[in-house]
């Protein structure tokens, strides 16, 4: 990274150049950098098995239609006024009830403080700031392996980052007993990140009890539950199960804290939605805890984006629009099964000998396939087929138009 | 009372399971208060605890982690909105927040926006995100309005542009690029400056100073003060400028002043950092606007210049603008771009898209971009309005001869009154007019029906309290 300062008292007066030695161009972003790759390719029989976003089966962008109704609804609205600095108040009330469930007990009692972010990364890294103001000294337990961008939110907000075992590649499934051995050798106070459901990348989740022995672990150890979220209702088509790892916390008396996105489930990518939340002792608290976060949150934008926050609130405040987003998430969630099945049964049917079970064990968008660095490269070269080169494959990407192709190209560089 | 303080006294002991604790002392550190939750019967690690009404919550958990996070103090601007809104009285005026207001004191949507808006709803355009520089079609088109399409700067492309979330989160990309490849080089901004510049430039790891700007005698600019203390500075420091319509005060340089400032700048090998929120909006002309930030380039400096689009194009509450680095070359452009990225990756990942398509429709479209043109300079004129007419009244009901001028002299949404913090209290306590500590106010928030009203509460404040 940088090196030493720009000789600053010996640039020549009138010289221009001696900033700049120390910045290299970067090197591409390992998940974005795909698409950017993809986009570049003009073969026609090109797929994109990258970036995280939901394709239909014509593998092209979806726009939920409640939210195109809920754009219409807001539509003219005569107002552009700044947010307040933790966001749109509806906006968080109704997040956080899809979280932790509608008559909560935090939620009732208030003690839930809660702030609009920039979508997940928004969320995380507000998180991330957060501790390191208050618990300086204390650590952050990443799994491995985990969404790159969670190294870099708490390296740059300079939290002392430790890993836990989490996927197991013989069994392509949870290390439980590792990630369990791991986290016993946490310090007490330190700060593990959590998956809430579909574990990016490998699709692999704990089961329920798994989920209560880490919770049992987490209150005799006292270590603090942080729950990235980003995939509600997305993972298995039902909001309240894929929250059940929070529930179960919640019921055990954590004081944990979530990032939330909607840019999965309810297609928002581009508009940056998100909601952290952190549950405290009491309702001071919680406005004490909140009016921090604002004011990390203020010097890094001021205040969030309204239009997804709006579209968000309009589709979780009226009961037909979000009956129908409950409709949507579902149809999404269940393509996506499918075509774990399909890929799945084209791989058996042209008769590999690697296990391939996982495809269908694995929930949410990815699948974490086993392929090595060199077969993702081979992919890329010969089949123009694109995913990050940790073999994780986005199955939103995968349709009934090129699955045949997909496990064809997985085959021959497996076999 | 005297339950919790024996619970304050239970000692503090960090029990190795939650078992142990049903039986023994709770272990906490400190207790707030009280409260009571119900356990469940759920969990089976527990069977000796029966699902009671009510069970202390000192027993079932712990004290929160965050216990000892106390409240922040409010936002001096954006609090100031907080307590209008909570005022009663019917003579109150928000002159605080820096948002624009019509006649009849109402929050704008401009037109253009509007129309932009309905296009793209009628278009249907997908969410996807954007990269994480942003969207393309913005990025061009606010480099161009910044510096003119024709520039040689643009045309050889030796410049980085990184949509930015508005001007906040552009000056934030330039300070932890700053603190990242020139750590330990100071950012000296003035004084006074937008309260948020410090938070920003702090919570980045820049150090900052301050140079001398606002000179409380002519209620103009320290000339003098500030070209001193710009060459005091180590060289190669970086020099943080309003490109027009200084805020808090509403007081530019001069073209003389700005090439003054420049050869200083030159003599000592500081980098310029352009804070532009105002393009547009200060005199109504965008290219006027950015005379400053254009003179600087075409005398060859690398600068840094942060856009907001949230005055000029009322886009306040989507979040747009825009992290500009000038450079010597195509290269070095293509370099710091790449850096931006890799500070804004984990920072949100990728700016919202809303905000950007609004921005680049208006620009796009010839007729649009001429409406937008007309709006500015009726939301620009409107302001000098009110200047005048505020002016008048000052004039009219004071006759001590005090020289009222830099009303009318300061330029943009800001003025600077050069009342002190107890009189701009008194402004609002006894006036109710809503304004920051720092005397400043909000000309965007005031109309020709209350330039009277807030004369005399100027005059008073002014005079009757110390």
């Amino acid at each position: 990274m940088s090196t030493a300062a720009a000789p600053a008292s010996s640039v020549p007066a009138g010289a221009r150049s001696g900033w700049w030695e120390a910045v290299q161009p970067a090197a591409r972003d390992p998940i974005l950098g795909v698409t950017e790759a993809f986009l570049a390719d003009s073969d026609p029989k090109k797929v994109n098995v990258g970036v995280g976003a939901y394709r239909n089966d014509e593998g092209k962008p979806v726009v939920l239609e409640c939210v195109r109704k809920a754009e219409q609804i807001i539509a003219g609205k005569q107002n552009m006024e700044y947010l307040p600095m933790g966001g749109l108040v509806k906006f968080n009330d109704l997040s956080v009830k899809l979280a932790y469930g509608d008559t909560a007990p935090v939620l009732e009692e208030k003690r839930v403080a809660a702030v609009q972010t920039l979508s997940g990364t928004g969320a995380c890294r507000l998180f991330a700031d957060f501790q390191k103001r208050f618990k300086p000294d204390s650590r952050i337990y990443i799994p491995v392996p985990t969404w790159a961008n969670h190294h870099n939110i708490w390296r740059d907000a300079r939290v002392e980052a430790h890993t836990f075992r989490y996927y197991k590649p013989s069994t392509r499934g949870l290390d439980f007993e590792g990630l369990m051995e791991d986290l016993k050798k946490a310090p007490e106070g330190s700060f593990v990140l959590l998956h809430a459901c579909a574990h990016n990348p490998t699709g692999v989740d704990p089961t329920a009890d798994q989920w209560k022995e880490m919770s049992q672990l987490f209150k005799s150890n006292r270590l603090f539950p942080f729950f990235d979220m980003a995939y509600q209702g997305f993972a298995s088509g039902d909001t309240v199960r894929d929250a059940q790892a929070i529930r179960i916390f919640m019921e055990d008396g954590h004081q944990l804290a979530c990032a939330q996105s909607f840019a999965k489930n309810m297609g928002l990518y581009g508009q940056r939605v998100g909601c952290l939340s952190v549950v405290c002792d009491n309702s001071q608290q919680a406005v004490n805890v909140k009016s921090q976060l604002q004011q990390i949150a203020r010097p890094m934008y001021s205040n969030p984006p309204l239009h997804g926050a709006q579209i968000v609130t309009t589709v979780l405040s009226d009961p037909e629009l979000k009956e129908q987003w409950y409709k949507e998430v579902k149809v999404m969630a269940d393509r996506i099964i499918g075509m774990r099945e399909a890929l799945k049964s084209n791989l058996e049917k042209l008769g590999s000998s690697l296990p391939w079970k996982h495809i269908t064990e694995q929930i949410g968008m990815f699948c974490y396939s086993g392929l090595t660095e060199d077969q993702v490269d081979r992919l890329t070269k010969e089949f123009h087929i694109y995913m990050t080169r940790n073999g994780r494959i986005s199955m939103a990407g995968v349709t009934t138009g090129n699955v045949e192709y997909l496990a064809n190209a997985i085959h021959e560089v497996t076999k | 009372m005297a339950t919790s303080m024996a619970l304050n006294e239970i000692a503090v002991s960090s029990a190795s399971s939650v078992a142990s604790k049903m039986s023994s002392k709770p272990a906490m550190k400190k207790f707030v208060g009280f409260h009571t939750v119900a356990l469940s019967t759920k969990n089976a690690s527990f069977p000796s605890v029966k699902c009671a009404a009510k069970v202390n919550m000192a027993v079932a958990v712990d004290v929160s982690r965050f216990e000892n996070v106390s409240m922040a103090p409010p936002d001096p601007i954006l609090g100031v909105s907080e307590a209008f809104k909570a005022d009663t009285d019917a003579t109150k005026l928000n002159l605080g927040v820096g948002a624009y207001r019509t006649e009849d004191l109402q929050p704008y949507v401009l037109k253009v926006v509007n129309k932009a808006e309905q296009l793209m709803l009628e278009r249907g355009e997908n969410k996807e995100y954007l990269p994480i520089e942003g969207l393309a079609a913005f990025n061009k088109a606010t480099a161009e309005l910044l510096l003119g399409a024709d520039n040689p700067v643009i045309k050889n492309g030796q410049i980085a542009t990184v949509q930015g979330l508005s001007g906040t989160g552009s000056l934030r990309l330039g300070a932890a690029f700053i603190a990242r490849y020139f750590p330990g080089v100071k950012v000296l901004i003035s004084s006074p400056t937008w309260g948020n510049h410090k938070n920003i430039l702090s919570d980045a790891g820049v150090p900052w100073s301050e140079y001398r700007y606002f000179d409380p005698q002519t209620v103009g600019l320290d000339f003098k003060g500030m070209i001193e203390d710009i060459k005091a500075a180590p060289n190669g420091s970086v020099i943080l400028l309003h490109g027009c319509a200084h805020n808090p005060t509403g007081i530019d340089p001069t073209p003389e002043q700005w090439e003054a400032i420049a050869d200083v700048l030159e003599e000592k090998g500081h980098m310029p950092f352009f804070d532009v929120a105002y393009q547009g909006f200060a005199s109504g002309s965008l290219d006027d606007d950015a005379s400053s930030v254009r003179k600087f380039a075409s005398r060859g400096f690398e600068m840094f210049v942060a856009q907001s689009y949230s005055k000029n194009l009322g886009l306040y509450a989507e979040r747009i603008g825009a992290i500009n680095v000038i450079l010597p070359t195509a290269d070095l452009a293509a370099r710091v771009k790449s850096q931006l990225k890799r500070l804004a990756r984990p920072m949100y990942s990728n700016p919202p898209v809303h905000g950007a398509r609004i921005v680049a429709n208006v620009v796009g479209d010839s007729v649009l971009f001429d409406e937008w043109r007309a709006e500015m300079q009726m939301m620009a004129g409107r302001i000098k309005g009110v200047r005048q007419k505020l002016y008048e009244a000052l004039l009219s009901k004071d006759k001590s001869g005090k020289d009222w001028s830099f009303i009318l002299k300061q330029i943009g949404m800001f003025s600077f009154t050069g009342l002190t913090k107890s009189q701009s209290d008194n402004m609002t306590d006894k006036w109710h007019v809503y304004m920051t500590k720092d005397g400043r106010i909000s000309l965007a928030g005031l109309n020709l029906a209350k330039c009277d009203y807030l004369a005399d509460a100027i005059i008073d404040s002014y005079y009757n309290v110390k």
